[in-house]
């Protein structure tokens, strides 16, 4: 499967979509390619029907959380300091905006082929998480797109029936995101550590 | 009645007994469980009810689908938040007397999913247990060592005074409180009138880290 040559073939196919491959250094080179939002549906349709590639088959949907990203590199910029030109080093912040992300993962039955990692990315983490639904193309992406809903978040529009599927109706929040806080009902661990000692230290705190 | 009399009147075919002895008697030989498993515990309750464990040997072959037919509640696996509130209701609909055996390490303290979200750390915090078994999950042994002291505390039972059971004092609760779904938790997190234990170590605890609880 070369990447390379599916994202020719998306584009020539359905013209106005975005396809973008991510690149993966990890051994496993399990290398993805990320969906507009806009046309996404119509490229899940091409990525099932085209007779080459034939992803017949949905075997695995998640969700990512990415939170806000703050990067830094240093930069040497020239300034003048006294009347003299100098070198200065300059450190700049380039802060990335989190958002969330739906990953699929597509086999082929027929050719015996896959996976092919697809993802999608949603505008932000706040107002802007709808994504397209992919449970048309692959039915099977239905329980897992639910799933995702409920711990992530994520709204996916054209979904049949999107509903919390593991908490219950009532509950608000989004478990699996990275800035849960689930609610504080600690009791005695014998041997905290970690995540579980600091909550241990604070129980102390408030006893005495 | 002294009991070495009674031993020895029995060696001579006399068969001397109370009415609290046989109606424990009958009450302990014939605890019907229900019909409920959770998780992974239930397997090992199913296999203990099957012929290689038998545990009809005790007077517990009938597993009742039903609630309202049912003395015995075993709640084997995971509690989760969401799956609380139609246990306590089952054990609503329990008729008394009814008894609970906490099966396994999660259905007593929420196990290895303790520090989890969405799991309840203990059926105890809404329904009184009267047996608590830990293992994950426990043999069928084990199970079977936890309905033969269910059995000893049924006969233990006196039938009137103080410490009478629960079905004989018109003043002790027979429903609890369901809890209900909230927005965050399940609201309340605990029954406040069974679970009134201090979950904070005390730092003498806390230093030691030994449990003092257990000791008076």
């Amino acid at each position: 499967m070369n990447l390379e040559k599916i994202k020719s073939e998306i584009e020539a196919a359905v013209p106005g979509c975005s396809v973008r491959i991510v690149l993966n250094s990890s051994p496993s080179e399990q290398h993805s390619l990320v969906l507009g939002r806009e046309h996404a549906l119509e490229v899940a349709r091409f990525l099932r029907d085209e007779s080459e590639l034939r992803l017949d088959y949905c075997s695995n949907v998640t969700g990512v959380d990415w939170l806000d990203k703050e990067t830094s590199e240093k930069v040497k910029v020239k300034q003048v300091v006294d009347g003299v030109e100098q070198e200065v080093e300059e450190v700049r912040k380039t802060r990335t905006p989190g958002y969330l992300e739906a990953v699929y993962h597509l086999y082929s039955m027929e050719k015996k082929h896959g996976p092919l990692v697809v993802r999608m990315q949603t505008e932000d983490r706040a107002d802007g998480v709808r994504l397209p639904s992919l449970t048309p193309v692959w039915r099977s992406a239905e329980f897992q797109e639910r799933e995702i809903f409920d711990l992530y978040g994520i709204v996916f529009e054209g979904h049949p029936d999107l509903r919390r599927i593991l908490m219950w109706d009532e509950f608000e929040d989004h478990p699996m995101r990275k800035d849960y806080v689930e609610p504080n009902d600690y009791e005695y661990e014998p041997t905290p550590h970690d995540a579980v000692l600091e909550k241990s230290k604070q129980a102390r705190t408030l006893e005495q | 009645m002294d009991p070495d009399l009674k031993i020895e009147l029995r060696r001579q075919g006399i068969f001397t007994t109370t009415l609290e002895e046989l109606y424990n008697w009958g009450r302990k030989s014939s605890v019907w469980p229900l019909t409920f498993g959770l998780a992974c515990c239930a397997i090992e309750m199913i296999a203990t009810t099957m012929a290689r464990y038998d545990l009809a040997r005790f007077g517990a072959e009938v597993f009742r689908p039903s609630p309202r037919q049912a003395d015995l509640m075993i709640v084997a696996g995971t509690v989760t938040k969401k799956m609380a509130p139609q246990v306590v209701r089952l054990y609503n609909q329990m008729p008394e007397p009814k008894y609970v055996i906490a099966m396994g390490a999660c259905a007593i303290s929420g196990g290895p999913f303790k520090q989890g979200y969405n799991v309840l750390k203990g059926i105890d915090r809404y329904i009184p247990v009267d047996v608590h078994i830990p293992g994950c999950p426990p043999r069928p042994e084990a199970l079977m060592d936890a309905f033969i002291t269910l059995q000893k505390k049924i006969d233990a039972q006196p039938l009137t005074g103080v410490d009478r059971p629960r079905h004989l004092n018109a003043d002790e609760p027979s429903e609890f409180v369901v809890p209900q779904y909230g927005a965050h938790d399940l609201v309340p997190a605990k029954n406040p009138k069974l679970w009134n234990i201090i979950t904070k170590p005390t730092s003498k605890e806390c230093m030691a880290g030994v449990d003092e609880s257990g000791k008076d």
